[in-house]
């Protein structure tokens, strides 16, 4: 097994681990601001998990999904911090 | 992948683990740190830099097998555009609500307030 395969095993134990962590504060979190920091984390937590994974099966299809949930994750988590501190999301 | 450059393979998988490294520091320290405002600190930072190299090994096995790798590009702006943005936003709604900080007040902002 080659040296990047090594790397990019270790890379997807890592945030294999990452993620349960975050998961853990988004459903413990005593506000409901935790909860929201915790999404966005896990969303870019898949973001980064989705491009390994892409490296690891030699496959280009993946960073595409890879950025619509990027963008998918930056759209919720702004719009969640807005209907926290106006009310409203659009006026 | 196996007609990669040693010193490409080499870079990239240094890359790989040092994102995934902040990546797992990020995620402790959103789960250990005591307060919300701390804990706005260091996935943010932390998780900004891990996707980034995870990003910066993708782009370079991309550029060595010779496409040009866009989708990492746009993916990388993106996340060094956006993560301070909701950062900050999230730190707005943390504000509105009044949430309590563990942090002392600045010096001399008020006087009358006995130091602990």
């Amino acid at each position: 097994m080659s040296v990047l395969q090594t790397a990019l095993t270790i890379g997807i134990g890592a945030v294999a681990v990452a993620l349960p962590l975050c998961g853990w504060r988004l459903l413990r979190g005593p506000t409901i601001a935790d909860r929201v920091l915790a999404l966005d984390t896990l969303y870019l937590s898949l973001v980064a998990l989705v491009v390994l994974l892409g490296l690891r099966w030699q496959t280009t299809l993946l960073f595409e999904a890879a950025l619509i949930v990027a963008l998918l994750g930056f759209v919720g988590t702004v719009a969640l911090a807005r209907y926290l501190s106006r009310g409203d999301v659009v006026e | 992948m196996d007609t990669l450059n040693p010193i490409v393979e080499w870079l990239a998988a240094a890359c790989v683990l040092i994102g995934a490294f902040f990546l797992l520091v990020g995620a402790i320290g959103m789960v250990r740190l005591p307060d919300f405002y701390m804990r706005l600190h260091a996935p943010t930072k932390a998780s900004t830099l891990g996707v980034g190299g995870v990003l910066a090994a993708s782009l370079l096995i991309g550029w060595a097998q010779g496409r040009f790798a866009v989708a990492e590009l746009l993916i990388t702006l993106f996340v060094f555009v956006t993560a301070p943005v909701s950062a900050n936003l999230l730190a707005q709604a943390a504000l509105h609500l009044r949430l309590p900080s563990r942090a002392s007040p600045p010096e001399g902002l008020e006087p009358h307030q006995s130091t602990e």
